[in-house]
């Protein structure tokens, strides 16, 4: 009998519903109560230094090719030493999708992802991030990483002495 | 016939305390729905306005208020503005008639507990509860919208459908109660429920009044999935208010006019009439919401399928069973 199974099946439907009117909520109530996002989580940018306290970007623009959604401007600049630095970097946590592409690109691990999510504002233009606000004095995820020790170029350290580095080969010397 | 001012004064009471009740009552009820909807989905549902978000029906009030009144361009204006009107004022004029508690004694007058005891109450139920899906429709035709002439579209099939199943239910009702009047079915009742003897008209008649009050699984006027929001998708402000109070009024009423055919009105042991009849209404509630946290919608075509093929027959296989069992009664 069609029917009866039909009404059969009602019924179960009825009493999960009814079984489920007695279970405790699983809302979590934001303001008053907040959950603990795992340490991976991605949130907010920053812009983290390296263990010698400089600035890790070396405005590659990496980030901004990567980025979905176009959120991120900078203008590059070279320090007296030769570096390459960011003159000023600018995200736009408006448009910004938190998809993390930018730090999976950034080969000095200068762009990090952190767990801080409140970050709304009253006025969409306070959302768009300096550089200022950006940069932490911290190396973020990776305590002992420095771009320069292991690309660095001659103008910090000869070549061939970076960590991991092998001499320049001398092409010539390959000659048969 | 002489009117004591007493008697008005009684009279005007009574309409002004249902008015009230009712009105109250569906606005609770929204946020009941809500409430246990949440519970259903492991949420918890409003809880800032208030304690316990007991004041969410203000809050809600005061919003669609203060909201613009809006008319579509090319909306016929008349009709436009008078739906809602037409959708809201019978669910509350049929509660009329339902007798809500045993006849009291006040200043030495017999206080029947019903606005108005008509010889014909079930007949008016049947006439106002077809008046008002005209709110529905007219609704839907003059928003000149697409969405909402589909809505008013499927309205009317619906009434075509439920509403014979519906009035067919009551027959028996009739029959076993010997009147129109639904005080008489409410002492009919006195000994033993109509539900006992008629469980088959009962279920009829629950499936039929949640397509009356165009509940899920039978909302397809509405259908957000599929028509925005059907009839009232171009109403804003107070004007979707009534719609969307108008709903819950037909629940109470409805749910009213079920516990008074079938589960004995205000009858029933140790607690105040006026409790009992509370209780059964609220019951009612709460099984529709409870349904509506639980079942798909219907397709529009199942509906009409289910109304006419399955509940007409049997509707009218059980009036004949009905007939056969009290003529061999005596
Ligand atoms: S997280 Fe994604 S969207 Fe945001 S800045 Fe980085 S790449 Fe752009
Ligand atoms: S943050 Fe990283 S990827 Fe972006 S410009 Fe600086 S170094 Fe390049």
């Amino acid at each position: 009998m069609r029917i009866l199974s039909d009404i059969a099946a009602i019924m179960t439907g009825m009493w999960i519903t009814w079984k489920h009117m007695f279970r405790r909520p699983v809302t979590v109530q934001y303001p008053e109560e907040k959950r603990q996002p795992y340490p991976r989580y991605r949130a907010r940018i920053v812009l983290t230094r390296d263990p010698d306290g400089g600035e890790r970007c070396v405005a590659c623009q990496l980030c901004s090719a990567a980025c979905p959604v176009d959120c991120i401007t900078m203008q590059s600049a070279e320090g007296d030493n030769g570096r390459r630095f960011a003159e000023w970097f600018r995200i736009n946590f408006s448009r910004c999708i938190f998809c993390g592409l930018c730090a999976e690109a950034c080969p000095t691990l200068a762009i990090q992802m952190t767990p801080d999510f409140e970050i709304c504002k009253r006025d969409v233009m306070d959302l768009i991030y300096e550089k200022e606000e950006l940069l932490i004095d911290g190396c973020g995820k990776s305590p002992d990483y420095n771009f320069y020790r292991h690309a660095g170029i001659g103008v910090t350290q000869p070549r061939g002495t970076g960590v991991e580095e092998m001499p320049p080969v001398d092409v010539r010397g390959l000659m048969p | 016939m002489i009117y004591d001012p007493i008697d008005i004064a009684l009279i005007l009471t009574k309409i002004a305390l249902v008015f009230f009740v009712i009105l109250t009552l569906a606005a609770y009820l929204v946020f009941a729905e809500r409430k246990v909807l949440a519970w259903i989905q492991d949420r918890k549902g409003p809880n800032r306005v208030g304690p316990f978000g007991l004041l969410q029906p203000l809050a809600d009030l005061i919003k669609l208020l203060t909201k613009e009144d809006f008319r579509p361009i090319g909306a016929d204006k008349w009709l436009f503005y008078l739906a809602p009107a037409m959708a809201a004022v019978p669910a509350i004029m049929i509660f009329a008639v339902i007798p809500f508690g045993a006849p009291l004694v006040l200043f030495g007058h017999t206080v029947q507990l019903q606005v108005s005891d008509l010889n014909v109450g079930l007949l008016l139920f049947m006439a106002l509860s077809s008046i008002a899906v005209y709110g529905v429709a007219l609704g839907g035709w003059a928003s000149n919208s697409k969405y909402a002439l589909l809505g008013s579209i499927r309205g009317l099939a619906q009434l075509i459908s439920y509403e014979l199943s519906m009035g067919l239910s009551l027959v028996p009702v009739v029959m076993l109660a010997r009147s129109f009047r639904l005080s008489d079915i409410v002492d009919a009742q006195s000994g033993c429920w109509f539900i006992v003897y008629q469980p088959l008209a009962f279920m009829i008649f629950l499936i039929s009044i949640a397509a009356e009050c165009k509940r899920i699984p039978f909302d397809l006027p509405e259908a957000e999935g599929e028509l925005v929001a059907g009839f009232h998708t171009e109403y804003s402000g107070m004007r979707f208010g009534l719609f969307f109070v108008g709903e819950y009024i037909n629940i109470v009423v409805l749910g009213g006019l079920a516990a008074t055919f079938f589960l004995g009105g205000w009858h029933g042991p140790f607690l105040p009439p006026v409790v009992w009849f509370a209780g059964k209404v609220l019951a009612f509630a709460f099984l529709f919401i409870w349904m509506r946290g639980t079942l798909p919608r219907l397709r529009y075509d199942q509906l009409m399928h289910f109304g006419w093929k399955i509940l007409t027959p049997l509707a009218l296989l059980n009036i004949l069973a009905t007939g056969w069992w009290l003529v061999l009664r005596g």
